[in-house]
């Protein structure tokens, strides 16, 4: 057989695809997670932030964009046949089963994988698509030059509060998804050993929870600050935003 | 002791199994766990039923011929301890245990409480050698070998091949024997000459016969009688990835 296709064919083919495109998938939430938090600094930054990234070239923009879609493909895909070929290798149940070792973010990684992706879906549709709610028009004036107001589209997103507990179940998913994920692509690229294993682990969890920790800090400061009254968040600047809608439509969304 | 057994009973491949309910008294808590079914086998006898078939030979836990699922956990309760040397003082007095059969599509059972395991000699046979010229034989210390490296492949030639590793998986996956077979003879200078080819042949006839995936749970290393690590699946994992890239770029040796 052509050794290529002997590489993609074979069990540990898929699984070094399915670590691969998990690193990519992996270091993409945590420089994410980075950028989004900037919502705790005055709206200036994240929506100059924003607009860089708007503004990359078609290519680069599109390019990166498409690279994470085909590595979200890829590991979609192989997280579907090698589950199936799992299933198919025990036909027959145990009656009695038990479990030594395995934690349960590993154990749960075909469901956790299932539902973020339902969530990536979700989440695209409403931030980047933008069909889920309109935010067609919220300028903010960046020095004389006005932009989408990032800020107050994320805002507004939290405000509605069954988007912000669907957001926070499945950023902790994500949580458990990355504390197996994040040590155990090391050992499915065979950089692992029992010397470094239990650090591999502790790292991967904390790169969960740091990631989690992260992005659901912002559903719960719009929460905090929309119906809790905490000055957490610029509550003016929204309001502002929408009186600036009212007389300015937005050029480029 | 006083117990209460769940044995699952099968007559053949073909037929379907279930698990039947029997009454053991006056079992010693200083028999092993196999004496302990030769009991039941004899009082069975006598009572002119069918004997439970069940695998053994050594019953010094040395050539892994028993197997066993015993309440879940291949080889019982007892860590790094085949079925064999698993002792009744580790169960209570009036305890049920349930026993199956290790599970798993490429282990079919044969009668009762025996499989086949044929599919293991399947990838031995392919690749768990190494290619030497026979006559009279060579020098015991003719090839010097460091220490570190003849403890690390000793620690893997300690597998038995008794099929734990794939009964407690919970994807049934080959990937610790398989492993163990790779890295014995990978990391010695004798085997190293076809280290290439022999985890490329080792890992596609894992895949054949029907084995899941490995998704690094480590039920495996945890029930193994032997305790081999999980550092012999990185080492098959980055050994096939060298071995993958030289098939395709180079030459394998
Ligand atoms: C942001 C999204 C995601 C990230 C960061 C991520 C990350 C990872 C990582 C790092 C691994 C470990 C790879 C390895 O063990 O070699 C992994 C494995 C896996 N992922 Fe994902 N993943 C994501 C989305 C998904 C989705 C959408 C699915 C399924 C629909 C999924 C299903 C799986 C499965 C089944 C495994 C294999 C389990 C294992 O080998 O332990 N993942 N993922
Ligand atoms: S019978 Fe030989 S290892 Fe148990």
């Amino acid at each position: 057989m052509n050794p290529f296709r002997q590489l993609l064919q074979s069990s540990l083919g898929k699984k070094y695809l399915m670590a691969l495109t998990g690193v990519v998938l992996a270091g993409f939430v945590l420089g994410h997670m980075a950028g989004n938090v900037q919502i705790f600094l005055p709206p200036e930054y994240i929506n100059t932030y924003g607009h860089k990234l708007q503004s990359l070239p078609g290519v680069a923009l599109w390019g990166i964009r498409g690279f994470l879609l085909l590595c979200l493909a890829v590991h979609v895909w192989l997280a579907f046949v090698l589950t199936i070929e799992n299933r198919l290798a025990r036909p027959l149940r145990y009656e009695a089963e038990d479990t030594v070792e395995a934690t349960i973010s590993s154990r749960a990684m075909p469901y956790t994988g299932l539902i973020l992706l339902f969530f990536i879906i979700f989440h695209i549709l409403h931030y980047t698509v933008r069909s889920v709610y309109d935010y067609s028009n919220l300028p903010y004036d960046l020095h004389g030059e006005v932009v989408h107001d990032i800020y107050a589209m994320m805002y507004l997103g939290f405000t509605h509060w069954w988007v912000s507990i669907f957001y926070i179940i499945a950023m902790s998913l994500l949580c458990m998804h990355l504390a197996h994920g994040v040590s155990s692509m090391f050992q499915t690229m065979g950089v692992r050993n029992d010397k470094w294993r239990p650090f591999l682990n502790k790292a991967a969890l904390a790169y969960g929870w740091i990631v989690y920790l992260g992005f659901i800090s912002i559903p719960i400061a719009v929460l905090l600050t929309e119906y809790g009254g905490l000055p957490i968040l610029d509550k003016e600047h929204i309001e502002a935003t929408q009186t600036l809608a009212k007389t300015l439509t937005l050029i480029h969304p | 002791m006083k117990l209460k057994l769940k044995i699952w009973r099968q007559k053949s491949v073909e037929m379907e199994g279930s698990l039947v309910d029997y009454q053991l008294a006056d079992v010693s808590p200083d028999s092993s766990f196999l004496e302990m079914l030769d009991l039941l086998n004899e009082q069975m006898i006598s009572e002119g039923e069918e004997p439970v078939a069940f695998d053994h030979d050594c019953r010094e836990g040395i050539c892994g011929t028993c197997s066993l699922t015993i309440n879940g956990i291949p080889h019982g309760p007892q860590k790094a301890t085949t079925t064999c040397q698993l002792h009744m003082r580790h169960f209570r007095d009036g305890e049920t245990i349930v026993i199956e059969p290790f599970r798993a599509r490429p282990f079919p059972v044969i009668s009762d409480l025996i499989v086949d395991r044929a599919a293991f000699d399947g990838i031995v046979q392919i690749g768990g050698f190494i290619t030497a010229r026979t006559g009279s034989a060579p020098d015991g210390n003719a090839i010097p070998i460091s220490k570190g490296v003849a403890d690390k492949s000793m620690d893997a030639a300690a597998c038995i091949g008794c099929g734990a590793c794939v009964a407690a998986c919970k994807n049934a996956s080959a990937m610790l024997f398989v492993g163990a077979k790779v890295a014995h003879l990978n990391l010695l200078p004798q085997g190293a000459a076809e280290k290439d080819r022999r985890v490329l042949s080792m890992v596609s006839q894992m895949d054949r016969a029907g084995f899941g995936n490995c998704t690094n749970f480590g039920e495996c290393s945890a029930v193994c009688p032997k305790e081999i690590p999980l550092d012999v699946i990185a080492k098959m994992n980055r050994d096939y990835a060298t071995a993958s890239l030289k098939n395709i770029f180079s030459q394998v040796g």
